[in-house]
C-alpha cells in the first residue's frame, strides 16, 4: 500500500495544473468563480481548447480520441480542472453517448458522431426520463413503430437538460410492449430539427433555463440511427449511467469552493470582525473539510481500484461517492448562501446568466441563494440519493 | 394553559383562511407577482377591509387590537398561502416601530392610515456592512437647526420600492457598532435626497436599497427618544421574529402536505412511492420537525411581550433557531422526496423552500440566534452538583 | 387561547415542589444526580412514600387509588418529581399492569393486587418480549396449555428488565395457535416463585444486571390467574393509559439534566477557563435548550388537548416519543463529553452505589455507562422505528 502518488503522477498533475491555467480563458475562469451561468460558446470554446489538446474525452478508447489514461490519472485531470475552476464538458456528449457510440455504433456512426462529439460540433441532450419514469425509468412510454427505412416516434420527455441548446438526443424508446419492461427499450440518436420534435423550457428554482420537457408527434427517424440492436437499449443505458464513477463525487469542486469561501470570508465583516475569525464558522468550515478529506481518501481508493481492474469491476463504494459527494456539494453551496446572508437575498436573473456585471450587492454573493437551490438537484439526478442508498443495501450490505 | 383559539381569533382565521383560499390559488398568486409592485394592490383593499391591516393595533387607532396570536393566525395563513403584499413590511415592522415608540400625535396620523390601506411603510435599517448586528449603523442623522439631516445608504429593504413612507435609522453620535447614539426618522419615500432602486428577491418579493443623500427631516418625525432607538430596534426585530416564526411553520405545513400528497400519488415501480419505508420515515421526521416549529411559534407568541428583556431575548433567538433549522430540513426533504418536479417553479413546493430559506436570512440566521443565545446562558438556569 | 398555567394549576405546581423537597430521602436524590443505579429498597421507599401521600398511581380510576388529576396536573405532578430528582416510580406497576387489572381484572384480582402494586408490596416485572419477538411482538411463541384449573406455561421471555427484583410477572402467552397471531395470546399473572421459572440475568452495556431472560419450564399457573378473557390478551397488552403518555417525553428530567450539566461545567477547565464559558460547549447546550424547548410546548399543547378529552389521536404524542427519546439521549452524550477522560474509568461498583468513592470526579463517573444505557431510549416500548412507522401510518395515511 502506497498513499501517495507516484512520480509519474505528479509530474502529470504538474502539466494538468500548468495547462489549466494558461488555457482557461478568464472571462470563463471569472463566470465559474461568480457561480454564474455560461453562454452555450463557452462550453463550446472550450471544449475545442481541450480538444486541441488531445484531452476532449480522456476516457475513450485511443483509436477514437481517448488519452489512454488510467483511472487514477484521469481523476488527477479532473480534480485539476476543477481546481482551475474550468468548466466540466459536456457530459452528454462526452461522458454519455460518446463511450455508447464508440462501444456499440456502427462504422458510420462512428465515424459520422465521435469526432463532431468530441469537438462540441454536435451537442446532444439526453431523453431518458419521462412524467411518469423517473426512477423508475424502465417503465418508460414513449413509443418508435418500425416504419420502412424510418422508426416513427411518439411520446413526451422530462428533464430535458439543455435540449434548447441542443442538436440531437440520444433517447431511450419502447420498440416492444409484449415483453418485460427492460426488454423492449431500444436506443435512437434523434436530430432536434426533425418535424415534430417541439421542446418547451422548464425554469428551476434557480429561476434559470437548464431544462426541458420535449414532446414527440410522430417524428420520423431514420432506422439507420438506432445504436446498436433493437430492444437492447436498456443494456446500453446501462453502460451509460455505469460508465463516469471516477469523477462524480466532484471533490476537487468542492475543494475549490471551500478556497473561495475562505477568501470571501476574510472581506466579510461579522460584528466588527472578519468573518474568517469567527470560531462557529471556522468550526463548520472544519467539519465540512474533514469529511471532504474522507471523501476523497475514498475515491482514491475506487480509482486505484479501477486502475488494477481496468474498469472491469463495478466498486459499490462509488455509490458511497455519489452520496457524500452530492451532500458535500450541496454543504458548500449552503454555506456559500450563509456567508452571503442578507447580500444573497436579492433576485437577479441577468447577474446570474452574466448578462451583465453589475450585481446588487456584493458580486461574489449573487449567486449563492440560486445555486443553494439548485444545488438541491445534485442528490436528486443520475438516480436520488434514496436509489444510491437501495443500491448500497442490496449490492454491498446483501439486505 | 389554554391552546385553543377564542371565538374571535377563530372568526379571524377562518375569514383570512376564507380569503386567501377564494383569491390565493397558486395560478393565481403567479398574476399578482407580474403586476408592477409585484403584488396585488385590490388584494390590499381586501385586507384592509376585512380589518386585518389594523390587527396588532389599538382600538384608540381604528385597531383590532389584537396581539401575538393574532398575528401568529395570520401570519401563518400568510405563509401557507406564500403571500405576496407587504403586510410584514408595513404593519410588522413599520406599524410595530410607530406603535412601540410612536407619540400619541404620531400614531394617530400613521396607524388608522395602515389601518385603512392608504399607507406603506418600510423599516429601512440594514445596511451594507451590518449583517445580523442590529446596532451597526453608518447612516450618519445630524442635527440642522431643529431639523435633522440623514446621509447614507440602506440595503435590502423589505417592500422598500413600494412604500410611501420609511422609518430610517441613523447614527447621532457613537461609533460603528454602538448601541448608545441611534435614532429612527419617519422619512416620506419621495423626499428629496431619497432614491430608491427596487428589485425582486429571491422569494418573489420585493426589496430596496435606498441611498440618502442630505434628506431632511423635521424634529416631529423623530421616533422615540434622539439617540436612544436601539431597544425599540430590538423589540422590532423581536416582533418580526415572532411573526417570521408563524410564516414559516405555514409554509412547513403547505411542504408536509403537499409532500405527502404526492408520495400518495405519484407511482413507480408499480406502486405510490410512499410505499417505501425510506420515504415515509423521512415524511415523519418532516412532520415532527414541523410540530415541532409550531411548538416554537407557540412559545415566540408567548415571549414576545414578555417584560423581562433578557428573558424575551433569549426565547425570541431560540425560536429563530429552531425555525431557522426546522425549515431548512422540511424545505430540503420536501425537495427530495418531490425528486425532479420539486426543482421547478412551475410546481408550487419549491416556492415554499425558497421562502423558507430567505426567512432563515431574515433579522439573523441560526448560527447568529445560535451564539447569541450560548452567550446568554441558554434558556435553563444551572442548578446545583450532588 | 392562553399559554400560561392557571392560577390553580400554579398552586398545585408549588404544592408537589414542596412534598418532592420536603419528602425526596437526600440518599435518594443523591443517587439520582450522580446518575447511581437506585436498590430495590430505594425504589420500594419512595413508592411508599408516594402512597401514604396518596400519589402512587395517580392516573388509576379513583376508586382504585387514582388521584382524579386532568393531564395538565399529572403533566405538572411529573415535571416537578424530575425537577427534585425524584425516581420513576416501577412503571410495570403503576403504569402497566395496574392500570389493566383496574380495566379488566376480576374483583378478587383487584382486592388481591391493587393495594399491593400502589405499595410496592409486589414488584412485578413484564414477559412480554421473546428472542424471535421484538417489534413484531404478536409473534411470541411462549405456549400455555389448560389442564383443569390450571394453565401449563412452556417457552422463554427476553428482556425481563428487574425481573430478579420481581414477586410476580404479567405475561403475555399462546393460547391458541389456530387463528390470527393476535388473536391466540392471552394475558397471565403468575409467581416467579413457581416452580419452573428461571431467571437468567442480562448485562447491559451499562456493565448492570438490569434485565433477564426467563425460561418457563412447565410452570404451572392457577386460571384465576387469567386476567380478561382467554385469547383477548392482545388487546390488554395495548391498552394503556392514554394520560400517561403526557409523561412519556420527560422534559422535566432532561431540563434538570441540562441544569446539572452546567453546573459540572463550572468545574472542568478547559485551556484554562471554565467548560461552562466554552462557546462551543454552550451553543451545544444550547441547541439541546432549543429543542426541548419546542418539545416542552408540544408536550403541553398535548396535556391541554388531553384535558379536553379531545386528543385521543393526537399525532404530537407520537412526537413526544421521538423526540423526548433523542433529547433525552443527546443530554446524556452532552454530559459524557463534558466528563472527557473522567467518564473512561469503568466503575460499576460505584454507579450501583456499593463503593463509596468515585475515580475522578464523582459527578461525571457514570456519564459513560448513562450514555450507553440511554442508547435504549429509542429502541424500547416500540423503537422511533415503529413509531414512524405509526405516524407514517395513522397520521400521514401513507
Amino acid at each position: 500500500m502506497d498513499l501517495r502518488f507516484t512520480s509519474e503522477d505528479i509530474a502529470f498533475r504538474n502539466e494538468a495544473r500548468s495547462f489549466f491555467e494558461s488555457n482557461l480563458p478568464p472571462h470563463i475562469r471569472r463566470k465559474q468563480i461568480l457561480g454564474q451561468r455560461l453562454p452555450k460558446e463557452d462550453v463550446v470554446a472550450w471544449q475545442r481548447i481541450l480538444n486541441k489538446k488531445g484531452w476532449a474525452c480522456p476516457m475513450w478508447p485511443t483509436e477514437y480520441g481517448g488519452t489512454g489514461w488510467d483511472a487514477v490519472r484521469y481523476y488527477i485531470f479532473k480534480e485539476e480542472s476543477c481546481r482551475a475552476y474550468a468548466p466540466d464538458p459536456l457530459s452528454h456528449n462526452i461522458q454519455q453517448t460518446g463511450p455508447v457510440i464508440c462501444a456499440y455504433g456502427t462504422d458510420e456512426q462512428k465515424a459520422f458522431f465521435l469526432p463532431k462529439l468530441r469537438n462540441l460540433d454536435i451537442w446532444f441532450c439526453q431523453g431518458f426520463s419521462e412524467p411518469g419514469s423517473g426512477s423508475d425509468l424502465a417503465s418508460l412510454k414513449t413509443r418508435a413503430v418500425r416504419d420502412g427505412d424510418d422508426y416513427i416516434v411518439n411520446g413526451q420527455k422530462l428533464w430535458t437538460t439543455n435540449g434548447h441548446r441542443a442538436d440531437w438526443m440520444y433517447c431511450l424508446v419502447r420498440t416492444d410492449t409484449g415483453v418485460k419492461k427492460q426488454a423492449g427499450i431500444s436506443y435512437l440518436l434523434i436530430d432536434m430539427k426533425t418535424p415534430g420534435v417541439q421542446v418547451r423550457p422548464v425554469v428551476t428554482l434557480d429561476g434559470d433555463h437548464h431544462t426541458n420537457e420535449t414532446f414527440f408527434d410522430n417524428v420520423r427517424v431514420p432506422a439507420r440511427n438506432l445504436i446498436g440492436e433493437e430492444n437492447k437499449g436498456w443494456g446500453y443505458a446501462k453502460f451509460l449511467l455505469g460508465n463516469e464513477r471516477a469523477g462524480i463525487a466532484k471533490v476537487g469542486l468542492s475543494k475549490a469552493r471551500i478556497s473561495l469561501i475562505k477568501a470571501l470570508a476574510q472581506r466579510m465583516q461579522v460584528e466588527g470582525a472578519p468573518l474568517s475569525e469567527n470560531r462557529r464558522f471556522r468550526e463548520k468550515l472544519a467539519l465540512i473539510e474533514t469529511e471532504l478529506q474522507a471523501l476523497e481518501m475514498t475515491n482514491m481508493v475506487v480509482v486505484a481500484g479501477m486502475k488494477k481492474s481496468g474498469g472491469n469491476r463495478q466498486d459499490p463504494r462509488t455509490s458511497v461517492l455519489k452520496i457524500k459527494g452530492s451532500e458535500l456539494q450541496q454543504a458548500t453551496t449552503e454555506l456559500m448562501l450563509e456567508v452571503g446572508g442578507p447580500h444573497s437575498m436579492a433576485h437577479q436573473h441577468e447577474f446570474l446568466e452574466a448578462l451583465t456585471d453589475n450585481a446588487i450587492g456584493p458580486d461574489w454573493a449573487g449567486t449563492a441563494a440560486p445555486n443553494y437551490f439548485f444545488g438541491r438537484a445534485v442528490s436528486i439526478f443520475g438516480g436520488s440519493n434514496e436509489i444510491q442508498h437501495n443500491i448500497v443495501a442490496k449490492a454491498v450490505l446483501g439486505l | 394553559m389554554d391552546f385553543d383559539l377564542s371565538e374571535e381569533q377563530r372568526m379571524l382565521k377562518e375569514s383570512v383562511d376564507r380569503l386567501l383560499e377564494d383569491r390565493y390559488s397558486f395560478e393565481q398568486r403567479k398574476t399578482y407577482t407580474k403586476a408592477p409592485d409585484g403584488w396585488s394592490r385590490e388584494l390590499w383593499q381586501q385586507y384592509a377591509d376585512l380589518g386585518l391591516l389594523s390587527v396588532p393595533f389599538d382600538s384608540k387607532y381604528g385597531g383590532f387590537g389584537g396581539g401575538p396570536v393574532e398575528t401568529m393566525i395570520l401570519m401563518e395563513a400568510f405563509g401557507a398561502a406564500l403571500v405576496l403584499e407587504p403586510y410584514f413590511a408595513t404593519v410588522t415592522l413599520f406599524g410595530g416601530c410607530v406603535r412601540i415608540a410612536g407619540t400619541e400625535a404620531q400614531k394617530d396620523a400613521l396607524l388608522p392610515k395602515i389601518g385603512e390601506g392608504k399607507l406603506l411603510g418600510a423599516f429601512a435599517h440594514s445596511e451594507r456592512n451590518s449583517r445580523y448586528d442590529l446596532a451597526d449603523v453608518q447612516t450618519t442623522a445630524k442635527k440642522d437647526g431643529s431639523d435633522w439631516v440623514l446621509d447614507g445608504e440602506k440595503t435590502v429593504v423589505i417592500h422598500g420600492d413600494c412604500a410611501d413612507k420609511l422609518i430610517v435609522s441613523g447614527r447621532i453620535s457613537g461609533g460603528q457598532r454602538d448601541k448608545d447614539g441611534i435614532g429612527l426618522f419617519l422619512v416620506d419615500a419621495k423626499a428629496p435626497g431619497v432614491t430608491r432602486k427596487g428589485y425582486p428577491t429571491q422569494d418573489s418579493l420585493r426589496a430596496a436599497d435606498i441611498t440618502l443623500k442630505g434628506v431632511k427631516v423635521a424634529a416631529g418625525d423623530m421616533l422615540g427618544e434622539s439617540g436612544k432607538a436601539f431597544p425599540i430596534i430590538e423589540r422590532v426585530a423581536q416582533s418580526a421574529i415572532q411573526a417570521l416564526s408563524a410564516e414559516a411553520v405555514g409554509g412547513m405545513q403547505e411542504m408536509l402536505d403537499i409532500t405527502v400528497e404526492y408520495l400518495k400519488t405519484r407511482h413507480q415501480f408499480g406502486v405510490p412511492i410512499g410505499s417505501f419505508q425510506a420515504l415515509q420515515h423521512r415524511a415523519v421526521d418532516m412532520l415532527v420537525a414541523t410540530e415541532q416549529a409550531r411548538s416554537m411559534a407557540m412559545f415566540a407568541a408567548m415571549m414576545v411581550d414578555e417584560k423581562d428583556d433578557a428573558e424575551r431575548a433569549k426565547a425570541i433567538n431560540a425560536v429563530k433557531v429552531h425555525i431557522g433549522k426546522s425549515g431548512r430540513y422540511v424545505g430540503q426533504q420536501s425537495i427530495q422526496l418531490h425528486g425532479g418536479i420539486g426543482m421547478t417553479l412551475e410546481y408550487k413546493v419549491g416556492h415554499y423552500f425558497i421562502r423558507s430559506t430567505m426567512i432563515e436570512i431574515l433579522f439573523g440566521d441560526t448560527d447568529h440566534h445560535l451564539a447569541a443565545l450560548a452567550r446568554a446562558g441558554g434558556l435553563i438556569a444551572p442548578g446545583t452538583t450532588a | 387561547m392562553d399559554l400560561r398555567f392557571t392560577p390553580e394549576e400554579i398552586a398545585f405546581r408549588n404544592e408537589a415542589r414542596t412534598f418532592f423537597e420536603a419528602t425526596l430521602p437526600p440518599d435518594i436524590r443523591r443517587k439520582q444526580m450522580l446518575g447511581q443505579r437506585l436498590t430495590r429498597d430505594d425504589m420500594v421507599t419512595w413508592q411508599r412514600i408516594l402512597n401514604k401521600k396518596g400519589w402512587a398511581c395517580p392516573m388509576w380510576p379513583k376508586e382504585y387509588g387514582g388521584t382524579g388529576w386532568d393531564a395538565v396536573k399529572y403533566f405538572i405532578f411529573k415535571e416537578e418529581g424530575y425537577r427534585a430528582w425524584a425516581p420513576d416510580v416501577l412503571g410495570h406497576n403503576i403504569q402497566n399492569v395496574g392500570p389493566v387489572i383496574c380495566a379488566f381484572g376480576s374483583d378478587e384480582q383487584k382486592a388481591f393486587f391493587l393495594p399491593k402494586l400502589r405499595n410496592l408490596d409486589l414488584w412485578f416485572c413484564q414477559g412480554f418480549s421473546e428472542p424471535g419477538s421484538g417489534s413484531d411482538l404478536a409473534s411470541l411463541k411462549t405456549r400455555a396449555v389448560r389442564e383443569g384449573d390450571h394453565y401449563i406455561v412452556n417457552g422463554q421471555k427476553l428482556w425481563t428488565s428487574g425481573g430478579h427484583h420481581a414477586d410476580w410477572m404479567y405475561a403475555l402467552v399462546r393460547t391458541d395457535t389456530g387463528v390470527k397471531k393476535q388473536a391466540g395470546i392471552s394475558y397471565l399473572l403468575f409467581d416467579m416463585k413457581t416452580p419452573g421459572v428461571q431467571v437468567r440475568p442480562v448485562v447491559t452495556l451499562d456493565g448492570h444486571p438490569y434485565t433477564n431472560e426467563t425460561f418457563l419450564d412447565n410452570v404451572k399457573v392457577p386460571v384465576k390467574n387469567l386476567v380478561g378473557e382467554e385469547n383477548k390478551g392482545w388487546n390488554y397488552a395495548k391498552f394503556l393509559l392514554g394520560n400517561e403518555r403526557a409523561g412519556i417525553a420527560r422534559v422535566g428530567l432532561t431540563k434538570a439534566r441540562v441544569r446539572l450539566a452546567k453546573a459540572l461545567a463550572e468545574r472542568v477547565y478547559v485551556d484554562g477557563a471554565p467548560m461552562s464559558e466554552n462557546r462551543q460547549f454552550r451553543e451545544k447546550l444550547a441547541a439541546i435548550e432549543v429543542e426541548l424547548k419546542a418539545l416542552e410546548i408540544t408536550n403541553m399543547m398535548v396535556v391541554a388537548g388531553m384535558k379536553k378529552g379531545g386528543a385521543k389521536h393526537d399525532p404530537r404524542t407520537s412526537v413526544l416519543k421521538i423526540k423526548g427519546s433523542e433529547v433525552q439521549q443527546a443530554s446524556l452524550e452532552c454530559q459524557m463529553e463534558l466528563a472527557g477522560p473522567d467518564a473512561m474509568a469503568r466503575q460499576v461498583g460505584f454507579m450501583e452505589a456499593k463503593v463509596a468513592d468515585a475515580i475522578g470526579r464523582e459527578g461525571m463517573a457514570n456519564s459513560a455507562p448513562n450514555y450507553y444505557f440511554s442508547r435504549v431510549l429509542s429502541i424500547y416500548g416500540g423503537s422511533n422505528e415503529i413509531q414512524r412507522n405509526i405516524i407514517a401510518k395513522a397520521v400521514l395515511g401513507l
